[in-house]
């Protein structure tokens, strides 16, 4: 969807304000938004959690801090998956007559589960379409779902510099309609193809994009 | 915000979502174990050991986990390399996607609307705000995470640094040397 979220290119949108290494979290709720989103039983598709923090109506996100963000998805994805009530969620208060669930993760496993990596790579029977050092194009779409495709890219050329395997493909995944895999390239814009010639003839922007994204050149 | 987080966590807690001793630990691995250190290690064991950079270049994700650094946001490591000329710089414009195992949680700006809408449309004008003054013959790459691939970029190695060991190195590189919008 066409959302404030997908900011790559805006101007004006202030100052940005560099940071000492060594802070993680500002503030120690933010440590627990961090930690509950992880542990949370709705960690288990994470693009559906980013599509839930794009869905937060423009105005408000531009206003919203990173973690007030996590916080409000967090409880709205809660209530979409039934793990929570409306009432348990407005008075904090469990309903006695609910059954009591059982965390996914223990302290005891907790490095162990953070260290470990996943893949998102699948097997599948699909051939790729395109090849390294082919031209391509991204496609002039506008999904209204979930899409990691940036506007600022659509319509525009592009090379083919590394193919990736199949990747789970978020624009499915997101809406729970399975993963779906497609072939992932990355992906070569020159700056010129995309802001003009403000730019540097030396310059690219890279992006990873799954094959439904593009069409040949 | 504080009361808000603290009644949603109790009430977690209480509904056996989560585990709270569980959260206690996930906070401390953010606060203690994962950092821009590790990402550091890397950087100095490349700088000082060719047949291991040759190996992070061709396969990121095995070679930093050789040195014990894995897990979720670093599942499909990329490396890039700066050189003469060529400088990388690093952005997700649509959410905050940032390689954890090796950098630790990303500081405030990389998450922010400023530098998410500038960095692929005006990267030499963010550098400038970060005192990266880059000449116009550098060409610039700016990589935009929008899948599960997370880039680290690889610092050029300061001058006069012949007789530093590994661990000396690695204290000069800093999180936004491996961000991009720092040159060591």
């Amino acid at each position: 969807m066409n959302g404030v979220h997908d900011m790559g290119g805006m101007q004006g949108l202030g100052p940005i304000e560099p940071e000492a290494e060594g802070q993680v979290f500002h503030h120690p709720w933010e440590g627990r938004v961090h930690a509950l989103s992880l542990a949370s039983p709705t960690r288990s598709n994470i693009d559906a959690g980013r599509h839930q923090r794009e869905l937060i109506p423009g105005a408000t996100y531009l206003t919203m801090t990173y973690y007030e963000k996590w916080f409000r998805s967090l409880g709205d994805r809660l209530l979409q998956q039934g793990h929570l009530t409306r009432e348990e969620l407005t008075s904090g208060r469990p309903d006695p007559d609910l059954p009591r669930a059982t965390p996914r993760l223990v302290a005891d496993a907790v490095e162990a589960t953070l260290g470990r990596s996943g893949s998102y790579v699948r097997k599948t029977s699909a051939p790729q379409i395109f090849q390294p050092g082919q031209s391509v194009r991204a496609r002039n779409i506008h999904p209204n779902g979930h899409t990691r495709l940036p506007r600022y890219v659509r319509g525009r050329l592009g090379l083919i510099v590394r193919m990736n395997g199949a990747h789970v493909f978020p624009d499915s995944h997101a809406h729970g309609h399975g993963e779906d895999p497609r072939p992932l390239y990355t992906v070569q814009f020159r700056a010129r193809e995309l802001w003009g010639s403000q730019a540097s003839a030396r310059d690219s922007v890279f992006l990873d994009l799954w094959e439904p994204y593009l069409e040949p050149a | 915000m504080a009361l808000r987080v603290k009644a949603l966590e109790s009430l977690m807690v209480e509904k056996g979502l989560v585990d709270q001793a569980a959260l206690d630990a996930i906070v401390d691995h953010f606060e203690h174990k994962v950092g821009p250190r590790n990402g550091a290690r890397v950087v100095a064991r490349a700088w000082t050991d060719p047949a291991y950079k040759a190996r992070l270049m061709e396969n990121a994700t095995a070679a930093i986990a050789e040195l014990g650094y894995s897990g979720g946001q670093g599942d499909h490591m990329v490396v890039v390399e700066n050189t003469h000329d060529i400088h990388n710089l690093v952005v997700c414009t649509l959410c905050s996607c940032y390689p954890w195992p090796v950098l630790g949680l990303p500081p405030v700006w990389y998450k922010s609307a400023p530098y998410r809408s500038r960095a692929v449309i005006d990267p030499r004008g963010v550098l400038r705000d970060f005192n990266v003054a880059l000449s116009d013959e550098i060409e610039v790459r700016v990589w935009d995470s929008t899948a599960e691939i997370r880039y680290l970029v690889l610092p050029q190695r300061p001058a006069g640094t012949e007789h530093l060991d590994e661990e000396a190195l690695a204290a000069l590189v800093t999180r936004d040397g491996m961000i991009g919008t720092a040159q060591l």
